[in-house]
Parts: C-alpha cells; sequence; structure tokens
C-alpha cells in the first residue's frame, strides 16, 4: 500500500470536496487494515479532527460518531445496556485491544468486511448510518448496495428498545478471523436474523425470519425448523478458516442457540 | 511532512511521508525498544501508548500522531523495572522480545481497570503474543504488579 499525500481535513465539506473530485482519495478512517490493501491512495483524508469519535446517548437513540474507536464501543455503558449488550461483546470480540483502540466503527462499516463481527449484530439491532448530504439510510439497505459508499459516513442510530440479543462468533483463535458469526435479535418488530463470516458478508435469513416471526409461540421444533431453513436458504462459501459444510453445520447451531437466548 | 509527537514527555518534530508507520519512525528514531514481529497488527510486539492507550504502531500512520503523545518503554523507567523484577522473579521471560509491549499493556491496564479479574487481564492482553512462557509465570507476575500501590 502506498499513499501519495495526507489530508486531516478541517470540515466535513472539504473531505466531501477532495473525495468528489479526486478518484484517487480515501477516507481512511482508523487505518488498522491499510496495510493490507493493495492498492495506492491518492489522497488519504483522515476525519480524526472532526468531533466524530463521540458517543452520544439521546432520549431514543444511541448515535455513534464514524470515528469512534472499536474499544469505545466495547465500553460504552448505554449500548451495554441495549440488546444484552451485544454490539459492545461484538466490538469485544475483534483482535486485540492495540487493534480496537485504533479501528473504527466508520471504516469497518463502510469496508463492507466480510470477516467483520460487529456488522452482523448492527444488523440484527437494525442500526442506521447517515451520510453527509445523502442523509439517513437503513444499514440493511447499505449493505445491499453494490457499489461502495462515495459518501461520508457520519454516525451510526441505534435505536433504544426494550429487546434481547444475542452474538457468538466462531474462531480457531481469539485473534484470527471468525469461520461464522451470528447476531439474532427479539424486540417488538420480531426475529432478525443475522448471519455473517460465511465467509462473504452478512446477510440476514429472511426465510427463517418470516417462518419464526409466523410462530405464535415458537418451541424446540419451530426453532430447529428456522434453523433448517436459515441453512437453505443462505449461501456458504470456504476458505482456508472452515469449509462450505462446516460453516452450514455452524448456523443451523448458532441459529438454535441464538433463537432459545432470545426467547428465554 | 513536519509532525509533532509527544514522545516520552518531550515534544519532536519528525519529517515522515504519508505511508509511514509510527513504529517505523520510532525506530529510526531511536527508539529501539520498540520491536517489528508480524507487521500486521497480530503479535503485539510494537505496542507503544498513543495518549495513553494501547496502539499497534505498526498500522498507525505517524501523521495521525500528529499533536498526540506517545509513549515507549522507554517512558515509564520505573514501572518497567518493576515489571521486570516480578517477571524475572516468577521465571516469565525467556527471549524477552515481548517484554517491552507487555510492560506498556499492563502499565495502561493497571490504571484502566481497577481490580481485574483474571479473565479481566488475559481479556486485556489478547493480541500480546510471548512465544516462549505459555502466559502461566506471566499472569503470576501481572498479578504481583498489580497489587503493588
Amino acid at each position: 500500500m502506498k499513499i501519495d499525500s495526507y489530508l486531516k481535513a478541517e470540515s466535513i465539506e472539504e473531505a466531501y470536496k477532495v473525495l468528489k473530485e479526486n478518484k484517487d482519495a480515501v477516507i481512511i478512517a482508523g487505518g488498522a487494515w491499510l496495510k493490507l490493501m493493495p492498492k495506492t491512495i491518492g489522497i488519504a483524508i483522515d476525519l480524526k479532527n472532526l468531533g466524530l469519535d463521540e458517543i452520544i446517548e439521546t432520549d431514543n437513540e444511541v448515535v455513534l460518531g464514524c470515528m469512534s474507536t472499536l474499544r469505545q464501543i466495547e465500553k460504552c455503558k448505554p449500548l451495554q445496556e441495549l440488546y444484552d449488550g451485544i454490539v459492545s461483546l461484538s466490538a469485544s470480540s475483534i483482535m486485540g485491544i492495540t487493534v480496537r483502540n485504533i479501528a473504527t466503527i466508520g471504516g469497518t462499516i463502510a469496508g463492507k468486511y466480510g470477516f467483520s463481527d460487529i456488522l452482523p449484530v448492527l444488523m440484527a439491532v437494525d442500526a442506521e448510518l447517515n451520510f453527509y448530504k445523502r442523509g439517513r439510510v437503513k444499514l440493511s439497505e447499505f449493505m445491499e448496495e453494490k457499489r461502495f459508499a462515495e459518501d461520508i459516513l457520519t454516525h451510526i442510530y441505534i435505536k433504544k428498545a426494550t429487546s434481547r440479543g444475542w452474538f457468538e462468533t466462531m474462531k480457531n483463535t481469539a485473534i484470527d478471523f471468525p469461520i461464522l458469526n451470528s447476531a439474532i435479535t427479539k424486540s417488538s418488530e420480531g426475529f432478525r436474523i443475522v448471519i455473517g463470516s460465511r465467509p462473504y458478508k452478512a446477510v440476514k435469513a429472511l426465510k427463517s425470519m418470516e417462518f419464526i416471526n409466523d410462530c405464535k409461540a415458537p418451541g424446540a421444533d419451530e426453532i430447529a425448523q428456522a434453523a433448517d431453513i436459515a441453512v437453505d436458504e443462505i449461501k456458504f462459501g470456504k476458505n482456508q478458516r472452515g469449509s462450505e459444510e462446516y460453516r452450514k453445520e455452524l448456523c443451523r447451531t448458532f441459529v438454535k442457540r441464538g433463537l432459545m437466548a432470545v426467547i428465554s | 511532512m513536519k509532525t509533532k509527537i509527544n514522545v516520552n514527555g518531550t515534544m519532536k518534530t519528525f519529517e515522515v511521508k504519508p505511508d509511514e508507520y509510527l513504529l517505523d519512525t520510532l525506530k529510526n528514531s531511536g527508539y529501539v525498544s520498540v520491536r517489528r514481529g508480524c507487521d500486521t497488527t497480530s503479535c503485539g510486539v510494537c505496542t507503544v501508548l498513543l495518549d495513553g492507550n494501547p496502539i499497534a504502531s505498526c498500522s498507525y500512520l505517524s501523521c495521525r500522531a500528529d499533536e498526540h503523545s506517545v509513549t515507549t518503554v522507554e517512558g515509564i523507567p520505573e514501572d518497567a523495572a518493576l515489571i521486570a523484577d516480578f517477571f524475572g522473579h516468577e521465571g516469565a521471560d525467556q527471549c524477552g522480545y515481548c517484554n517491552p509491549s507487555m510492560a506498556l499493556t499492563l502499565y495502561a491496564m493497571k490504571r484502566e481497570l481497577k481490580n481485574p479479574s483474571d479473565d479481566e487481564i488475559r481479556t486485556y492482553l489478547v493480541g500480546n503474543l510471548c512465544r516462549c512462557s505459555g502466559y502461566v509465570a506471566q499472569h503470576r507476575a501481572i498479578r504481583a504488579y498489580l497489587e503493588v500501590e
């Protein structure tokens, strides 16, 4: 990875203008994974001095600045109290503290990384994103967009709700990328089931969600059926960490465990 | 580009490239305690404190440290000596390559966590790899260090 020039933006407008006018300009976020990028960056735009590293609690939401580090999210009390704390829990499972003090939530989201532990959780809690100029977009919609965002992600919104949450990630070692992860939530809007690190980017198990949401009082049989549906509807792949078959079996187990946890 | 970094309490100006990492800036400036290991954030031996928080200097651009404070193990001589004593007493090190990063991480942990449990200590140290010790003796040494007022 090579960087030709570095810009510490003085305003979002300045960053936006430089990004739009220069095809080789990139917002670098925390920069933790920059070294792994094979490309040359013409202008590395840094948002670190724009006050976007704060986490604010309002009456209805927890608002994360895009430059909040994963460590801030891990330690954030309001997040620890939402959805059984799975947002903080998923952040804490990522690499070591020396990385979590660098990596930002904005960089994780904008990268749409398949290996992310936190993206499935943010989808399961129905997080919304705010992009400069473009406004608010649901994370699940952003994940489906074919092109990476050209605009600048500024904030992430998580609604406060009486809700349950469950998250699990399977790794060969604590500092490895996951073989598979899953986040499952239950709120007044129903169940959400998200599977990540397939090894592709995280997706909702929509048919499985529809099935379990239609069950009036799901028991062990319905939960097992929902797990089977999730395995059938989601595409899995293989890499050096695990086979497609192994991922399917992990998914089946995760969905069962997660549904039982949020129903209990 | 000129970058001002307060290193171990002294403000210094470095001439850095846009894609230069803090590890290289420090090593090239004589801070030899900062070690290069995996160079991809996995091993922890390049740990320094940025404004008191442990970071992987191999993956932090030097220009981003402008106007911030960086601490290497040379900046915490009393605690480093204390930790070295406890590690020696417990037989907790062999090659010593990870010791500076361990010392910095423990220094930060002591200030961040109050009465940490064994699990909290282990979790805090995830990503600080030691290929010699097996961690058990280190854990005893860490407990002893944390008990010092």
